[in-house]
Protein backbone atom coordinates (compact mmCIF):
# COMPACT_ATOMS: atom_id res chain seq x y z
CA UNK A 1 0.00 0.00 0.00
CA UNK A 2 1.16 3.74 -0.36
CA UNK A 3 2.17 5.61 2.51
CA UNK A 4 3.43 9.08 2.78
CA UNK A 5 5.37 9.68 5.56
CA UNK A 6 7.47 13.26 6.38
CA UNK A 7 10.69 12.66 7.57
CA UNK A 8 12.70 15.19 9.20
CA UNK A 9 10.59 18.20 6.90
CA UNK A 10 10.51 15.77 3.59
CA UNK A 11 7.72 14.37 2.49
CA UNK A 12 7.97 10.70 1.02
CA UNK A 13 5.88 8.89 -0.85
CA UNK A 14 6.44 5.11 -0.96
CA UNK A 15 4.79 1.74 -2.09
CA UNK A 16 5.27 -0.58 1.25
CA UNK A 17 3.91 -4.39 1.96
CA UNK A 18 2.26 -3.46 5.55
CA UNK A 19 4.50 -5.78 7.55
CA UNK A 20 7.31 -3.53 6.91
CA UNK A 21 8.71 -1.98 9.83
CA UNK A 22 9.55 1.72 10.59
CA UNK A 23 12.96 1.24 11.13
CA UNK A 24 13.41 -0.76 7.46
CA UNK A 25 11.39 2.19 6.14
CA UNK A 26 13.90 4.75 7.06
CA UNK A 27 17.16 3.17 6.50
CA UNK A 28 16.25 0.40 3.13
CA UNK A 29 13.55 2.50 1.45
CA UNK A 30 14.71 6.38 2.20
CA UNK A 31 18.46 5.42 2.57
CA UNK A 32 18.27 7.05 6.07
CA UNK A 33 20.98 4.88 8.03
CA UNK A 34 21.08 6.92 11.15
CA UNK A 35 18.92 5.06 13.15
CA UNK A 36 20.12 1.86 13.31
CA UNK A 37 18.59 -1.60 13.19
CA UNK A 38 19.99 -3.60 16.78
CA UNK A 39 17.77 -5.90 18.46
CA UNK A 40 14.80 -6.23 16.70
CA UNK A 41 12.52 -7.02 20.24
CA UNK A 42 12.05 -3.20 21.16
CA UNK A 43 14.55 -4.05 24.05
CA UNK A 44 17.91 -1.38 23.19
CA UNK A 45 16.47 1.23 21.35
CA UNK A 46 18.95 1.81 18.83
CA UNK A 47 16.08 2.57 16.50
CA UNK A 48 14.65 5.38 18.63
CA UNK A 49 13.15 8.16 15.91
CA UNK A 50 10.16 10.73 16.64
CA UNK A 51 6.60 9.84 15.62
CA UNK A 52 4.74 12.88 15.69
CA UNK A 53 6.77 14.23 17.97
CA UNK A 54 6.89 11.33 20.68
CA UNK A 55 10.07 8.98 20.40
CA UNK A 56 9.36 5.38 19.87
CA UNK A 57 11.27 2.45 19.16
CA UNK A 58 10.51 2.02 15.27
CA UNK A 59 11.48 -1.78 15.26
CA UNK A 60 8.54 -2.12 16.69
CA UNK A 61 6.23 0.44 14.68
CA UNK A 62 5.12 -0.17 11.05
CA UNK A 63 5.53 1.92 8.61
CA UNK A 64 2.25 1.60 7.21
CA UNK A 65 1.44 3.44 11.35
CA UNK A 66 3.36 6.63 10.09
CA UNK A 67 1.17 7.21 7.28
CA UNK A 68 0.53 10.67 7.25
CA UNK A 69 2.77 11.23 10.32
CA UNK A 70 6.21 13.11 10.61
CA UNK A 71 9.42 11.12 11.94
CA UNK A 72 12.26 12.89 13.32
CA UNK A 73 15.67 11.06 12.82
CA UNK A 74 19.18 11.95 14.06
CA UNK A 75 19.67 13.58 10.41
CA UNK A 76 16.90 15.65 11.19
CA UNK A 77 19.13 16.98 14.64
CA UNK A 78 21.30 19.07 12.62
CA UNK A 79 19.40 22.51 11.92
CA UNK A 80 20.94 24.51 9.24
CA UNK A 81 24.49 23.30 9.39
CA UNK A 82 24.80 23.81 13.47
CA UNK A 83 24.90 20.99 15.44
CA UNK A 84 22.42 19.81 17.80
CA UNK A 85 23.80 20.94 21.56
CA UNK A 86 23.00 17.26 22.20
CA UNK A 87 25.35 16.08 19.19
CA UNK A 88 27.92 18.54 20.37
CA UNK A 89 27.93 17.45 23.96
CA UNK A 90 28.46 13.71 22.69
CA UNK A 91 31.56 14.93 21.03
CA UNK A 92 32.66 16.91 23.42
CA UNK A 93 32.22 14.31 26.64
CA UNK A 94 33.27 11.17 24.17
CA UNK A 95 29.99 9.72 24.88
CA UNK A 96 30.05 6.99 22.04
CA UNK A 97 32.82 4.82 21.77
CA UNK A 98 31.27 2.20 18.78
CA UNK A 99 28.62 4.79 18.32
CA UNK A 100 25.84 2.09 17.44
CA UNK A 101 23.40 3.05 20.77
CA UNK A 102 24.09 6.93 19.56
CA UNK A 103 21.48 7.83 17.49
CA UNK A 104 18.69 6.15 19.98
CA UNK A 105 20.53 8.00 22.70
CA UNK A 106 20.61 11.76 21.21
CA UNK A 107 17.25 11.45 20.23
CA UNK A 108 15.65 10.42 23.62
CA UNK A 109 18.02 13.05 25.13
CA UNK A 110 16.85 15.87 23.00
CA UNK A 111 13.16 14.87 23.61
CA UNK A 112 14.33 14.78 27.56
CA UNK A 113 16.14 18.11 27.29
CA UNK A 114 12.85 20.05 25.98
CA UNK A 115 10.50 18.69 28.55
CA UNK A 116 13.13 18.92 30.98
CA UNK A 117 15.97 21.64 30.06
CA UNK A 118 17.56 21.15 33.59
CA UNK A 119 17.30 17.40 34.05
CA UNK A 120 19.36 15.45 37.40
CA UNK A 121 21.71 12.86 36.30
CA UNK A 122 19.15 10.04 37.74
CA UNK A 123 16.15 12.38 35.41
CA UNK A 124 18.45 11.20 32.59
CA UNK A 125 19.45 8.20 33.45
CA UNK A 126 15.79 7.24 33.83
CA UNK A 127 15.38 8.94 29.91
CA UNK A 128 17.52 6.09 28.52
CA UNK A 129 16.62 3.48 31.15
CA UNK A 130 14.83 1.48 27.60
CA UNK A 131 18.25 1.82 25.88
CA UNK A 132 21.61 -0.21 25.60
CA UNK A 133 24.78 1.08 25.76
CA UNK A 134 27.03 -2.17 24.78
CA UNK A 135 30.35 -0.51 25.66
CA UNK A 136 29.06 0.16 28.44
CA UNK A 137 29.56 3.93 27.61
CA UNK A 138 26.97 5.62 30.12
CA UNK A 139 28.88 7.88 32.12
CA UNK A 140 29.86 9.85 29.33
CA UNK A 141 26.36 9.84 27.72
CA UNK A 142 24.94 11.14 31.20
CA UNK A 143 27.68 13.83 30.60
CA UNK A 144 27.26 14.70 27.29
CA UNK A 145 23.70 14.97 28.18
CA UNK A 146 24.52 17.42 31.07
CA UNK A 147 26.98 19.19 28.50
CA UNK A 148 23.85 19.34 26.32
CA UNK A 149 21.77 21.11 29.04
CA UNK A 150 24.15 23.73 30.06
CA UNK A 151 23.94 25.08 25.73
CA UNK A 152 20.78 25.63 24.37
CA UNK A 153 20.13 25.51 21.12
CA UNK A 154 22.21 27.06 18.39
CA UNK A 155 20.99 30.76 18.16
CA UNK A 156 21.17 31.17 21.94
CA UNK A 157 24.68 29.66 21.88
CA UNK A 158 25.72 32.06 19.30
CA UNK A 159 24.30 34.85 21.60
CA UNK A 160 25.49 34.03 24.74
CA UNK A 161 28.99 33.63 22.96
CA UNK A 162 28.69 37.71 22.30
CA UNK A 163 27.46 38.50 25.42
CA UNK A 164 30.48 36.72 27.12
CA UNK B 1 18.11 -7.96 5.19
CA UNK B 2 20.16 -10.10 7.83
CA UNK B 3 18.87 -13.52 7.20
CA UNK B 4 17.20 -15.36 10.75
CA UNK B 5 15.78 -11.99 10.88
CA UNK B 6 12.20 -12.02 12.20
CA UNK B 7 9.48 -10.73 9.65
CA UNK B 8 5.74 -10.84 10.16
CA UNK B 9 4.10 -13.16 7.57
CA UNK B 10 1.94 -11.49 5.62
CA UNK B 11 -0.78 -9.01 7.02
CA UNK B 12 -3.52 -6.65 5.37
CA UNK B 13 -3.53 -3.17 7.07
CA UNK B 14 -6.48 -1.16 7.56
CA UNK B 15 -6.97 2.07 9.71
CA UNK B 16 -10.45 2.60 11.59
CA UNK B 17 -11.47 5.34 11.08
CA UNK B 18 -14.61 4.98 13.76
CA UNK B 19 -15.08 2.73 16.72
CA UNK B 20 -18.22 1.51 14.60
CA UNK B 21 -15.59 0.76 11.36
CA UNK B 22 -12.99 -0.51 13.74
CA UNK B 23 -16.09 -3.39 15.10
CA UNK B 24 -16.85 -3.99 11.40
CA UNK B 25 -13.25 -4.38 10.57
CA UNK B 26 -12.82 -6.54 13.65
CA UNK B 27 -15.99 -8.84 12.70
CA UNK B 28 -13.92 -9.96 9.98
CA UNK B 29 -11.78 -13.57 9.37
CA UNK B 30 -8.67 -13.38 12.21
CA UNK B 31 -8.56 -9.18 12.24
CA UNK B 32 -6.69 -8.10 15.15
CA UNK B 33 -6.56 -4.41 16.64
CA UNK B 34 -3.19 -2.97 16.38
CA UNK B 35 -2.70 -0.25 18.86
CA UNK B 36 0.81 0.72 20.24
CA UNK B 37 1.41 -2.76 18.47
CA UNK B 38 3.89 -3.32 21.64
CA UNK B 39 3.49 -7.20 22.20
CA UNK B 40 1.23 -7.73 18.76
CA UNK B 41 4.32 -6.54 16.55
CA UNK B 42 6.88 -8.75 18.65
CA UNK B 43 4.37 -11.54 18.69
CA UNK B 44 3.66 -10.82 15.04
CA UNK B 45 8.06 -11.00 14.38
CA UNK B 46 7.93 -14.40 16.28
CA UNK B 47 4.97 -15.67 14.27
CA UNK B 48 3.16 -16.59 17.53
CA UNK B 49 0.57 -14.65 15.69
CA UNK B 50 -0.73 -14.34 12.30
CA UNK B 51 -3.54 -12.38 11.78
CA UNK B 52 -4.68 -11.96 8.42
CA UNK B 53 -5.54 -8.02 9.23
CA UNK B 54 -4.36 -5.48 11.45
CA UNK B 55 -7.12 -2.43 12.37
CA UNK B 56 -5.07 0.12 13.49
CA UNK B 57 -7.07 1.94 15.72
CA UNK B 58 -4.50 4.51 16.60
CA UNK B 59 -6.76 7.79 14.96
CA UNK B 60 -9.62 6.50 17.79
CA UNK B 61 -8.67 9.41 19.48
CA UNK B 62 -12.22 9.17 22.00
CA UNK B 63 -10.69 5.95 23.54
CA UNK B 64 -8.30 7.85 24.77
CA UNK B 65 -8.85 9.65 28.23
CA UNK B 66 -8.71 9.49 32.06
CA UNK B 67 -11.36 10.94 33.89
CA UNK B 68 -13.13 11.14 37.06
CA UNK B 69 -16.74 9.97 36.62
CA UNK B 70 -18.98 9.94 39.65
CA UNK B 71 -17.31 6.76 41.93
CA UNK B 72 -15.20 5.57 38.99
CA UNK B 73 -11.90 6.36 37.48
CA UNK B 74 -12.40 5.82 33.74
CA UNK B 75 -9.36 4.96 31.46
CA UNK B 76 -10.11 4.29 27.74
CA UNK B 77 -7.97 1.20 26.42
CA UNK B 78 -6.18 3.76 23.51
CA UNK B 79 -4.78 5.79 26.44
CA UNK B 80 -0.74 4.94 26.41
CA UNK B 81 0.98 4.13 29.44
CA UNK B 82 2.83 7.58 29.60
CA UNK B 83 0.11 8.97 30.02
CA UNK B 84 -1.33 6.95 32.59
CA UNK B 85 1.84 7.42 34.75
CA UNK B 86 1.74 11.31 34.18
CA UNK B 87 -2.07 11.38 35.59
CA UNK B 88 -2.61 13.44 38.71
CA UNK B 89 -6.10 12.25 39.27
CA UNK B 90 -5.06 8.53 38.95
CA UNK B 91 -2.04 8.68 41.11
CA UNK B 92 -4.44 10.89 43.78
CA UNK B 93 -6.88 8.10 43.77
CA UNK B 94 -4.61 5.21 42.63
CA UNK B 95 -1.36 5.44 43.49
CA UNK B 96 -0.80 1.74 42.75
CA UNK B 97 -1.11 2.83 38.98
CA UNK B 98 1.27 5.07 39.41
CA UNK B 99 3.48 2.74 40.70
CA UNK B 100 2.86 0.49 38.32
CA UNK B 101 3.16 1.85 35.26
CA UNK B 102 6.88 3.35 36.38
CA UNK B 103 8.34 0.04 36.42
CA UNK B 104 6.51 -1.49 32.74
CA UNK B 105 8.79 -1.78 30.23
CA UNK B 106 10.75 1.58 29.46
CA UNK B 107 10.13 5.32 28.94
CA UNK B 108 10.51 5.25 25.11
CA UNK B 109 7.78 1.58 25.09
CA UNK B 110 5.70 3.72 27.62
CA UNK B 111 5.26 6.29 24.61
CA UNK B 112 3.54 4.33 22.48
CA UNK B 113 2.07 1.07 24.28
CA UNK B 114 -1.35 1.35 25.49
CA UNK B 115 -3.62 0.08 28.65
CA UNK B 116 -5.70 -1.80 26.30
CA UNK B 117 -2.97 -3.60 24.62
CA UNK B 118 -1.42 -4.64 27.69
CA UNK B 119 -5.12 -5.52 29.38
CA UNK B 120 -5.69 -7.68 25.81
CA UNK B 121 -2.42 -9.40 26.07
CA UNK B 122 -3.02 -11.16 28.73
CA UNK B 123 0.92 -12.01 29.27
CA UNK B 124 0.78 -14.21 32.57
CA UNK B 125 3.80 -12.09 34.08
CA UNK B 126 2.40 -8.21 33.17
CA UNK B 127 1.97 -5.77 35.69
CA UNK B 128 -1.45 -4.25 34.92
CA UNK B 129 -3.46 -7.26 35.15
CA UNK B 130 -2.64 -7.52 38.36
CA UNK B 131 -2.86 -3.72 39.63
CA UNK B 132 -6.39 -3.64 37.54
CA UNK B 133 -7.54 -7.39 39.77
CA UNK B 134 -6.20 -5.57 42.55
CA UNK B 135 -8.33 -2.61 42.37
CA UNK B 136 -11.39 -4.70 40.95
CA UNK B 137 -11.81 -3.18 37.94
CA UNK B 138 -14.31 -3.68 34.94
CA UNK B 139 -13.70 -3.53 31.94
CA UNK B 140 -15.99 -2.00 28.90
CA UNK B 141 -16.07 -4.36 25.80
CA UNK B 142 -18.10 -3.13 22.49
CA UNK B 143 -19.29 -5.26 19.97
CA UNK B 144 -21.83 -5.18 17.08
CA UNK B 145 -24.13 -6.53 19.18
CA UNK B 146 -23.34 -3.58 21.90
CA UNK B 147 -21.92 -3.03 25.04
CA UNK B 148 -21.08 -5.21 27.99
CA UNK B 149 -19.32 -5.03 31.26
CA UNK B 150 -16.85 -7.44 32.52
CA UNK B 151 -14.80 -7.45 36.12
CA UNK B 152 -11.36 -7.66 35.12
CA UNK B 153 -11.06 -10.82 37.25
CA UNK B 154 -12.98 -12.58 34.81
CA UNK B 155 -11.44 -10.56 31.77
CA UNK B 156 -8.09 -13.29 31.72
CA UNK B 157 -9.17 -16.85 31.13
CA UNK B 158 -5.64 -18.20 30.47
CA UNK B 159 -1.84 -17.21 29.57
CA UNK B 160 -2.56 -14.95 26.32
CA UNK B 161 -6.37 -15.28 25.91
CA UNK B 162 -9.39 -12.87 27.56
CA UNK B 163 -13.08 -12.68 26.95
CA UNK B 164 -12.96 -10.40 23.79
CA UNK B 165 -14.42 -12.22 21.26
CA UNK B 166 -13.98 -11.87 17.48
CA UNK B 167 -15.39 -8.41 16.01
CA UNK B 168 -14.98 -6.94 19.45
CA UNK B 169 -13.18 -4.49 21.07
CA UNK B 170 -12.44 -3.44 24.76
CA UNK B 171 -12.56 0.15 24.78
CA UNK B 172 -12.49 1.40 28.62
CA UNK B 173 -11.08 0.30 32.10
CA UNK B 174 -13.21 1.63 35.22
CA UNK B 175 -11.83 1.83 38.57
CA UNK B 176 -14.22 2.70 41.60
CA UNK B 177 -13.03 4.94 44.25
CA UNK B 178 -13.45 3.80 47.49
CA UNK B 179 -13.07 6.37 50.73
CA UNK B 180 -10.31 5.66 52.96
CA UNK B 181 -8.58 3.36 51.01
CA UNK B 182 -5.22 3.54 49.06
CA UNK B 183 -3.29 0.75 47.17
CA UNK B 184 0.73 0.29 46.06
CA UNK B 185 2.50 -1.83 43.60
CA UNK B 186 6.15 -3.65 44.04
CA UNK B 187 8.09 -5.23 41.46
CA UNK B 188 11.69 -7.47 41.35
CA UNK B 189 12.83 -7.20 38.44
CA UNK B 190 16.16 -8.39 37.12
CA UNK B 191 16.79 -5.28 35.00
CA UNK B 192 15.09 -1.88 33.84
CA UNK B 193 12.09 -2.93 31.20
CA UNK B 194 12.49 -6.32 32.06
CA UNK B 195 9.02 -8.67 32.96
CA UNK B 196 8.97 -8.87 36.94
CA UNK B 197 10.51 -11.54 38.55
CA UNK B 198 7.25 -11.45 40.86
CA UNK B 199 5.02 -8.44 41.44
CA UNK B 200 2.41 -7.74 43.67
CA UNK B 201 -0.29 -4.88 44.11
CA UNK B 202 -2.40 -4.72 47.53
CA UNK B 203 -5.25 -2.62 47.58
CA UNK B 204 -6.71 -1.17 51.51
CA UNK B 205 -10.03 -0.03 52.47
CA UNK B 206 -9.36 0.41 55.78
CA UNK B 207 -12.30 1.17 58.91
CA UNK B 208 -11.93 1.32 62.83
CA UNK B 209 -10.04 4.17 64.68
CA UNK B 210 -6.91 5.65 63.46
CA UNK B 211 -5.01 4.42 66.16
CA UNK B 212 -6.30 0.84 65.50
CA UNK B 213 -7.59 0.37 61.88
CA UNK B 214 -9.51 -2.73 60.52
CA UNK B 215 -9.30 -4.27 57.31
CA UNK B 216 -12.49 -3.27 55.51
CA UNK B 217 -11.66 -4.90 52.25
CA UNK B 218 -8.03 -6.09 50.13
CA UNK B 219 -7.63 -6.83 47.18
CA UNK B 220 -4.08 -8.60 46.22
CA UNK B 221 -2.90 -8.69 42.74
CA UNK B 222 0.22 -11.06 42.14
CA UNK B 223 1.59 -11.28 38.83
CA UNK B 224 4.19 -13.70 36.89
CA UNK B 225 4.14 -16.19 39.65
CA UNK B 226 0.89 -18.30 38.37
CA UNK B 227 -1.68 -16.80 40.59
CA UNK B 228 -5.16 -17.59 38.80
CA UNK B 229 -6.52 -14.84 37.47
CA UNK B 230 -3.78 -12.62 38.98
CA UNK B 231 -5.35 -12.49 42.15
CA UNK B 232 -4.73 -13.82 45.56
CA UNK B 233 -8.26 -14.57 46.71
CA UNK B 234 -7.80 -16.41 49.68
CA UNK B 235 -4.87 -13.60 51.14
CA UNK B 236 -8.28 -11.41 50.85
CA UNK B 237 -10.54 -13.30 52.36
CA UNK B 238 -8.11 -13.87 55.80
CA UNK B 239 -7.47 -9.96 55.56
CA UNK B 240 -10.91 -9.00 56.12
CA UNK B 241 -11.68 -7.50 59.51
CA UNK B 242 -8.35 -8.20 60.91
CA UNK B 243 -6.68 -5.42 62.19
CA UNK B 244 -4.16 -3.69 59.48
CA UNK B 245 -0.56 -4.54 61.29
CA UNK B 246 2.34 -5.77 60.44
CA UNK B 247 1.24 -9.24 61.99
CA UNK B 248 -1.86 -9.39 59.44
CA UNK B 249 0.11 -8.32 56.31
CA UNK B 250 3.10 -10.88 57.22
CA UNK B 251 0.67 -13.63 57.54
CA UNK B 252 -1.50 -12.54 54.38
CA UNK B 253 1.83 -12.58 52.29
CA UNK B 254 2.36 -16.37 53.27
CA UNK B 255 -1.18 -17.25 52.34
CA UNK B 256 -0.36 -15.23 48.62
CA UNK B 257 2.44 -17.51 48.30
CA UNK B 258 1.12 -20.80 49.56
CA UNK B 259 -2.04 -20.22 47.20
CA UNK B 260 0.17 -19.51 43.85
CA UNK B 261 2.08 -21.38 41.41
CA UNK B 262 5.50 -19.95 39.99
CA UNK B 263 7.17 -21.77 37.58
CA UNK B 264 11.19 -21.78 37.12
CA UNK B 265 12.46 -20.65 34.40
CA UNK B 266 15.08 -17.64 33.36
CA UNK B 267 13.94 -15.01 36.02
CA UNK B 268 14.93 -17.23 38.98
CA UNK B 269 13.86 -20.71 40.80
CA UNK B 270 9.99 -21.49 41.54
CA UNK B 271 10.73 -21.10 45.54
CA UNK B 272 12.66 -17.69 45.26
CA UNK B 273 9.40 -16.77 43.20
CA UNK B 274 7.13 -17.72 46.13
CA UNK B 275 9.43 -16.12 48.82
CA UNK B 276 9.11 -12.59 46.68
CA UNK B 277 5.11 -13.23 46.12
CA UNK B 278 4.70 -13.42 50.44
CA UNK B 279 7.49 -10.39 50.84
CA UNK B 280 6.09 -8.18 48.09
CA UNK B 281 2.37 -8.80 49.46
CA UNK B 282 3.18 -7.87 52.72
CA UNK B 283 5.37 -5.21 51.72
CA UNK B 284 2.49 -4.22 49.28
CA UNK B 285 0.03 -4.10 52.20
CA UNK B 286 2.33 -2.27 54.60
CA UNK B 287 2.89 0.75 52.17
CA UNK B 288 -1.08 0.93 50.98
CA UNK B 289 -1.86 1.10 54.32
CA UNK B 290 0.02 4.01 55.23
CA UNK B 291 -0.86 5.88 52.43
CA UNK B 292 -4.53 5.12 53.60
CA UNK B 293 -3.52 6.37 56.76
CA UNK B 294 -1.98 9.25 55.65
CA UNK B 295 1.55 8.46 56.23
CA UNK B 296 3.34 7.89 53.47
Amino acid sequence: MQVTVTVNDTEYTREVEPRLLLIHFLRDELGLTGSHWGCDTSNCGACVVWLDGTPVKSCTVLAVMADGRAVRTVEGLERGGQLDPVQQGFMECHGLQCGFCTPGMMMTARWLLDRNPDPTEAEIREAISGQICRCTGYENIVRSVRWAAGHSAPEATEATEVTA
Amino acid sequence: MMPGMQVPSHVEYERATSLEHALTLLAGPDARALAGGHSLIPMMKLRLAAPELLVDINGLTELSFIRLDGDELRIGALTRHADLLGSAVAGEYFPILTDAERVIADPVVRNWGTIGGSLCQADPSEDLPAAFAALRATVVIRGAGGVRTVPVREFHVGPYETVVGPGELLTEVRVPVLPRSSSAHLKVHRRAGDWPVAAAGAVLRLGGPAAAPVVEAAGIGLTAVGAPHFVAAEAEEFLRGRPADEESFAAAGAIAADHCRPVADQRGPEDYKRHLAAELTARALRQAAARALGEA
